[in-house]
């Protein structure tokens, strides 16, 4: 018999209690439990980083991680980035400088950037390009993802200063 | 005539608008295969053959029936009559094709290649079903398997299929003038054997479909990540033996298809095959480790070439033969060697040409178009044809390809060859001398030299490399276009494209908004749903900004001359005077003296009752399908500047310019984002991507740890340069632009790593080209190299 175990977990602000199994992994219990379906399987061994999430406030990748090992923890997703339906500065300047294509690394790519843009408010490109090489997107050439973080960091000094 | 851009329109062809796609996918609320949850839906998971060759004896799946939560474990012998009786569509039938061998929806004694499914498993999910196939029992018998096409073609090689006549799928000449008279008179011959590797389309998002059965009419909807809804349902029709309304195919949103999403897979039948026999929504989404083991992927090709030259450095012929691995089966038959044999000449003029082409069987997955379609290693080829003569007549690289280039006015040109459409080559418009001085301008060709002198004097080793391509894009038959106004006002395409991460929701609409006088995001495009419009092909070979593109304005126009028809009738006046603005009908001389297309489309359908004014087909509508006489062909010029580590064999790109012509551009933003990842998939079929086999054909690289995909850190910003020759072949003048980026990137970065090794004497004939293989190609020249 499947080993179950009961999680109580903050995601997007939202506390969830759920009984699941154990071997069910981060990413499956927030697109098929939670059918928050805007975080991405697109290796399921860690290299694409397309289900990146942040627990704990610090990136995680969601494929590679249990859903039990969340419990008493909180999980934020890409569906937590616009309040209220805006998108906020780090979105807006995806779309302004053409960041995605196909849209599907879109939500990691967010989710690292995220993070790394918390922790480095004024990057240069080869930061950005290196804090990318955890993240693969087949459409972009990353030119327009690179554009967007820089593009974003500066906004996003110019509106906390 | 011609869409003028209309000094007004903000919106239309030719701005870089935002795209209307983003903020959905941005916001989490993308729509992929695998965020569709129905009600009761059940999940798949396929039993696979371990071995690239082997006989499949008894299945035993008692064990796995067994496991609670399974429901079905289907076999060949489970699958319905229709289905077992044939075999898996022959997308693109031709002659030359020998040994037409395709697969069956399920194995039925045979397995071709590790990975092919033997059983499909039906459980409540899909950690269940994969436990469940584990458990599944197969008696195989592992049979000798061919993993190197051309040890394939040898006497006494395996066959990879028991009782085939040979190795051999098909055999075909391309020829152009009289090679070999040609050769006989020739100043200089040099020959070249280059080796091209595999490589995938490696999207992000792998595939997936789920099929619903509905027994009230016997019919199914599948929805599935694919590059054509309605090639699909064709293909689902024949299996099935269905009539048209008893197949819905929808593809939403998908995340990249590079091509091979566009092939008919063995799983799509049989999710469908389960949701018939269980009653209930079947789901399969392809894991990673399935996605390297058995989505299509694109070649091994062997050439060895010659080319002719006169004493001047002037083409006279290239000859040779073409070893082009098909894999375990051909299911879009010699589309991808032919395309490849037809775009060898490029921009160059090339008065004789011979290619011996054999595409051939092997026990690995098989090869269909992957971005590019066969047309990288085309290229590649020539333009290594083209360094070897500069190198051995001691001429400038750029200098030489100038001597050869097709000049403007010499279009339209016929190359002489005839292309996969049945057409002759005939290149519709295009400036390459232009094209390849504006990159080498741009690229700062002429500084090179010093900035060599300069590196080599640090002991660091640059080179420069370029190559020229002509691309067939925009292919026929068509693609279908519905524009229709609601009586609601709200406007909506319909359309068979189906997009990949391509904006087509966006360029439709501008292009439509500009005949319809409103602003492109009061236009809904609605893709690749076989229940909203009739036909359709799909979005694959470059072609849809051409085919939707002129479909969607020769829809759009016609629904705009409708709208003032009607209008006319009913302001009392002619349409002459009439214009379309703001989502009105406007009488141009008083604007304020309108009708809106709301009121236009309700007047349209008509009133119960009463008979239809005017004698105009009911509805605010127009259905057209532009289609083309022949392709259309975009070119370009990329340069690639890089840097070689001696002691690593590592390889830098440091700069990296692309001169690239489509004709007329609808959203310059959309262009340059195509072009520029396009780069960045030739950039890893340069230097990274690779995938394994063992001798007996076991793949070793089925994961991201061990195929390399470029990273941000590994793709170089792309100078880009914009020209524009445009098409007289459709009536916006466009042409396609989707894979040029990745067709000159592999010869042109090979061709600055053999430059910047030139004082080694190094020769590259492959790729990719690793930093193991420059090591070892550097020999004692590798630095820090101990013999």
């Amino acid at each position: 018999m499947a080993d179950t175990r009961t999680i109580s977990a903050i995601v997007n602000g939202k506390s969830h209690t759920a009984t699941i199994e154990t071997r069910l992994t981060l990413v499956d219990f927030l697109r098929h439990e939670l059918k928050l379906t805007g975080t991405h399987v697109g290796c399921e061994h860690g290299v694409c980083g397309a289900c990146t999430v942040l627990v704990g406030g610090i990136s995680a990748r969601a494929c590679l991680m249990l859903a039990v090992q969340c419990d008493g923890l909180e999980v934020a997703t890409v569906e937590s980035l616009a309040a209220d339906g805006k998108l906020n500065t780090l979105q807006q300047a995806f779309q302004d400088n053409h960041g995605l294509q196909c849209g599907f690394c879109t939500p990691g790519m967010l989710m690292t950037l995220t993070e790394f843009l918390r922790d480095h408010p004024e990057p240069n490109e080869a930061q950005v390009r290196e804090a990318l090489s955890g993240n693969l997107c087949r459409c972009t050439g990353y030119q327009g993802i690179v554009d967007a973080a820089l593009d974003a960091a500066k906004k996003m000094r110019g509106t906390t200063r | 005539m011609s869409a003028e851009k209309r000094p007004d329109s903000l919106t239309g062809f030719g701005a870089s608008v935002k795209r209307k796609e983003d903020p959905a996918f941005l916001r989490g609320e993308g729509q992929f295969v695998d965020d569709i949850h129905l009600p009761d839906m059940l999940h798949a998971a396929f039993v696979r053959s371990p071995y690239a060759h082997a006989k499949v004896g008894a299945i035993d799946k008692h064990a796995a029936l067994e496991l609670p939560g399974v429901h079905a474990v289907i076999t060949f012998a489970d699958l319905p009559e229709e289905i077992r009786r044939q075999t898996m569509p022959l997308l693109v039938p031709h002659p030359a094709i020998k040994q037409p061998l395709l697969p069956y929806a399920l194995a039925k004694d045979e397995t071709c290649y590790a990975g092919e499914p033997v059983a499909c498993v039906i459980a409540d999910n899909r950690y269940i079903a994969e436990d469940a196939a584990q458990l599944v029992e197969v008696d195989y018998e592992p049979l000798p398997a061919v993993n190197d096409c051309r040890a394939a073609i040898e006497d006494g090689a395996p066959l990879a299929h028991a009782g085939a006549e040979s190795n051999i799928a098909a055999r075909f000449p391309v020829k152009v003038g009289d090679a070999d008279r040609a050769f006989a008179g020739a100043a200089h011959v040099f020959r070249e054997k280059i080796y091209q590797h595999r490589g995938g389309p490696f999207f992000m998002e792998c595939r997936g479909a789920i099929a619903q059965y509905d027994a009230q009419s016997q019919g199914y909807t599948l929805h599935v990540s694919s590059q054509g809804s309605h090639r699909l349902k064709r293909c689902m029709l024949d299996m099935f033996d269905l009539g048209d309304h008893q197949m819905r195919v929808i593809t939403p949103d998908v995340g990249g298809g590079f091509g091979p999403k566009g092939s008919f897979y063995p799983e799509y039948i049989n999710v469908a095959v389960a949701a018939r026999l269980l009653r209930r929504p079947v789901k399969w989404i392809e894991d990673r480790r399935e996605n390297f083991l058995t989505t299509h992927q694109e070649r091994d090709q062997y050439w060895d070439m010659e080319i002719a030259v006169d004493a001047n450095a002037k083409i006279i012929g290239v000859r040779g033969q073409l070893i082009h691995e098909t894999g375990a089966y051909v299911p879009w038959g010699i589309v991808l060697p032919w395309i490849t044999a037809t775009t060898v000449p490029g921009p160059y003029v090339v008065p004789h040409f011979k290619l011996d082409v054999i595409s051939v069987f092997t026990n690995k997955i098989q090869t269909t178009p992957v971005r590019g379609a066969g047309r990288p290693e085309a290229v590649t080829t020539m333009e290594r044809l083209m360094d070897r003569v500069a190198r051995e007549l001691k001429l400038d690289r750029a200098e030489v390809r100038r001597r050869n280039f097709i000049q403007p006015e010499q279009m339209p040109y016929k190359v002489g060859i005839i292309f996969r459409d049945g057409r002759p080559v005939t290149y519709d418009s295009g400036d390459y001398p232009a094209s390849q001085a504006a990159a080498l301008k741009t690229a700062d060709y002429d500084g090179f030299a010093k900035r060599q002198l300069e590196a080599r004097a640090q002991g660091r080793y640059l080179g420069i490399g370029m190559a020229n391509a002509v691309e067939a894009t925009g292919l026929g038959p068509y693609e279908s276009a519905t524009v229709r106004v609601a009586t609601s006002g709200k406007i909506v395409i319909y359309t068979g494209a189906t997009p990949q991460g391509q904006s087509h929701k966006t360029t439709l609409a501008q292009i439509a908004s500009d005949q319809l006088g409103v602003d492109f995001n009061d236009i809904t495009v609605v893709t690749a749903d076989t229940a909203t419009i009739a036909l359709g092909i799909g979005s694959f070979a470059a072609r849809t900004a051409v085919n939707a593109g002129s479909s969607v304005h020769m829809a759009a126009m016609e629904v705009a001359a409708k709208a003032k028809k009607i209008a006319a009738g009913m302001m009392e006046c002619v349409e002459d005077d009439l214009e379309l603005s703001g989502g009105y009908v406007r009488l141009k001389s008083a604007p304020d003296v309108k009708k809106s297309l709301r009121e236009i489309a309700v007047k349209s359908i008509g009133m119960p009752g009463f008979s239809m004014a005017g004698g105009l087909p009911p509805g605010l509508e127009h259905t057209a399908h532009f289609t083309p006489d022949q392709a259309v062909y975009s070119s370009g010029t990329h340069v690639a500047e890089v840097e070689v580590d001696i002691e690593t064999g590592e390889v830098k790109i440091v700069r990296y310019t692309v001169a690239h012509d489509c004709g007329r551009v609808i959203n310059p933003m959309v262009v340059e984002g195509q072009v520029v990842g396009g780069v960045a998939h030739g950039v890893g079929n340069a230097l990274y991507e690779q995938l394994a086999f063992d001798e007996n054909a076991q793949p070793l690289s089925t994961n991201f740890g061990e195929y390399l995909l470029p990273m941000a850190a590994d793709v170089p910003k792309v100078d880009l340069v914009h020209l524009e020759t445009p098409s007289p072949l459709n009536p916006l003048g466009i042409k396609g632009a989707g894979e040029g980026g990745t067709i000159s990137a592999i010869g042109a970065i090979l061709g600055a790593v053999e430059h910047a090794l030139e004082p080694f004497d190094v020769r590259i004939a492959e790729a990719p080209i690793s930093p193991q293989r420059i090591v070892a190609l550097l020999g004692e020249h590798a630095r820090g190299r101990t013999l």
